[in-house]
């Protein structure tokens, strides 16, 4: 294969467009899932395969990521067939799908394997609440613990809301800015037949839900819901003779982390998170700017994050993600799209793998809306984004996923069409 | 020797070979706060930790360090999770910079504490309490007792010290 122009073997740039997500696949997004996690991965593993048309003998690696609340993939390698030449299953929630993305492409590089398939699967309502109630919330505070834990800090949205409280003081945020994450998410949702919620919320809406930890409401918080999903890595040249025209990827950047990962509110500005640091590990790798990019996948665990993650990465001036995100520019139809799938907050919470899979279906140009499908199997896309239509970003060339771990720790990728 | 107390109904423990958390809460339980000030570089670290975060040093001295500071930011939970804290919302989680060593070594760096806060006898302050406290008010020390040994370190309002006309708080009140 003959290498780009720019082609510098010694940096990452070397990488560019040459691995592609060829697969992806999810259950159906549920509460009270009834099956195990071993049964909902294989599930989305299986369909992920199937859409790239690929055999139990053509994946040989892989990779997956939990905490302590999945099944380790060798179970659903040994259930689906899969003879494994690499696997690894990894701790970790949000920011891991993209960190992941990069761990497959490496392992295929050193002629470790030759395609990794990626899940995560969890019953995030019905066993271990991703919301932190329940059994987890109940576990004596041991040593480190005692420092957050003992003052009534443990779950997400109150280890993070020190940075949004504190994003509002320093920029003059204003919480009507910032609920129209949701209300944007829920428009996308409700021409999504997969979303768990497809109602549409107004920002009325958001700000009379009820207060859980000031300034997060109800609404400013995702779902909580039981599926699994996967992603499947491969070399570009393999994925020519799969079933899809699989999307590029150009730069991925994996758990990129402010200072004193230890306790990160002891480096400020606290109103700054990760994407301060992997933005320049994203954009030169990528060969491609914020300006560049059709659609975003802005990891919305919560309003803010998604607000937050925006502005650090470039698509607006650090402290004018309010405004942004205000704008209409991340609805359907607006500028650049944000999360078109719904998203966390309204399709289903993946921890990131839905946001990647959404942004694959639209690089593929066959996003899975109510359009109707033509005489080639392709959906007829109208892009009339009102409610029940379509979601499928007219022309669609280049995408950007920015995972979240937490304000510290985030992970980031960039796609082209391929 | 391990640590165990009983704090609100929640098991609190350290173990007997974490001697750095050890070591902080013992000074706690006397009511007088220290932080380990790295023996080379000098600077002062929170919470604790096995290396200096600026100069890889390894060891350390517990210091005496003042328990006053400005509140940096905050948040108000009205849905505990926690069992332990569900009788108790809205309850406040403050950040709070240390006046000593603020700004230091970069100017957005701090000895950032945390604590919820409390009444001056270190009890969970009431919701009258809680809606008087924002980002810049001024803030004292307390310590909440769990057992013998084991003492938390808290915030309550520092009656002595000068405070902002209005404390900046969420826009939505």
């Amino acid at each position: 294969m003959p290498l780009p122009a720019d082609t510098d073997a010694t940096t990452p740039k070397y990488l560019r467009d040459k691995y592609a997500i060829v697969g992806v696949g999810e259950t159906t997004y549920t509460r009270g899932s009834g099956r195990t996690t071993r049964a909902l991965g294989t599930w989305a593993i299986r369909n992920a395969m199937q859409d790239a048309g690929l055999k139990a003998s053509d994946v040989d690696g892989m990779l997956s990521y939990s905490g302590n609340d999945s099944t380790f993939g060798p179970f659903l390698a040994g259930d689906l067939g899969i003879r494994l030449n690499f696997f690894m299953d990894v701790h970790g929630g949000g920011s891991s799908t993209e960190a992941l993305i990069g761990i497959a492409i490496g392992v295929i590089e050193a002629g470790m394997c030759k395609c990794v398939a990626i899940f995560r699967s969890m019953n995030g309502y019905s066993q271990v609440r991703i919301g932190g109630t329940g059994a987890r919330s109940a576990a004596p505070v041991n040593g480190d613990q005692l420092h957050s834990r003992a003052y009534g800090w443990q779950s997400a949205g109150q280890m993070f809301a020190p940075t949004f409280m504190r994003h509002m003081y320093d920029y003059g945020t204003r919480p009507e800015q910032v609920a129209m994450v949701k209300v944007v998410h829920s428009e996308h949702a409700s021409n999504n037949p997969k979303a768990y919620y497809k109602k549409r919320y107004t920002v009325d809406d958001v700000l009379s839900s009820r207060i859980i930890c000031k300034p997060l409401h109800l609404l400013d918080c995702c779902v909580e819901t039981d599926n699994a999903t996967c992603v499947i890595v491969t070399r570009a040249d393999r994925a020519r003779d799969l079933r899809h025209t699989s999307p590029l990827i150009r730069s991925v950047v994996g758990r990129c982390s402010k200072p004193r990962t230890d306790m990160h509110y002891q480096h400020g500005p606290i109103s700054r998170v990760a994407g301060y640091y992997a933005k320049d590990i994203l954009w030169p790798n990528a060969g491609l700017g914020p300006e560049d990019v059709d659609a975003t996948g802005a990891y919305d665990a919560f309003t803010f994050t998604a607000m937050i993650q925006l502005e650090e990465y470039g698509f607006c001036k650090k402290g004018e993600g309010g405004d942004y995100v205000a704008s209409g520019i991340t609805r359907l139809g607006g500028k650049r799209p944000n999360n078109t799938s719904g998203g966390h907050l309204c399709e289903a919470y993946t921890h990131g793998m839905n946001m990647v899979i959404e942004n694959v279906r639209q690089l593929r140009h066959d996003v899975d809306d109510s359009c109707p499908v033509g005489p080639d199997g392709k959906r007829q896309h109208t892009y009339d984004y009102r409610e029940g239509g379509c979601r499928q970003v007219k022309d669609i060339e280049v995408t950007c996923n920015l995972g979240w771990a937490n304000p510290m720790t985030g992970s980031a990728m960039v796609m082209r069409r391929g | 020797m391990a640590l165990k107390g009983d704090y609100l109904g929640m098991a609190l423990t350290v173990d007997d070979l974490d001697i750095e958390n050890l070591e902080y809460f013992k000074h706690c339980a006397a009511h007088d706060f220290h932080l380990q000030q790295c023996d080379d570089c000098k600077k002062l670290r929170y919470p604790p930790t096995t290396a200096c975060p600026w100069c890889t040093c390894l060891t350390s001295t517990w210091t005496p360090v003042e328990g006053k500071g400005e509140v940096h930011s905050y948040e108000e939970v009205h849905h505990a999770i926690q069992p332990a804290f569900k009788t108790h919302t809205p309850y406040l989680v403050l950040l709070v910079d240390l006046d000593t060593q603020k700004g230091q070594p970069t100017p957005d760096e701090a000895l950032r504490v945390v604590g919820n806060l409390t009444t001056p006898d270190g009890k969970l302050a009431p919701p009258d309490a809680v809606k008087q406290i924002g980002i810049g008010s001024r803030v004292r020390m307390v310590f909440t007792d769990v057992s013998d040994g084991l003492s938390l370190p808290q915030w309550t309002l520092d009656e002595g010290a000068k405070q902002p006309e209005k404390p900046w708080r969420y826009p939505q009140e």
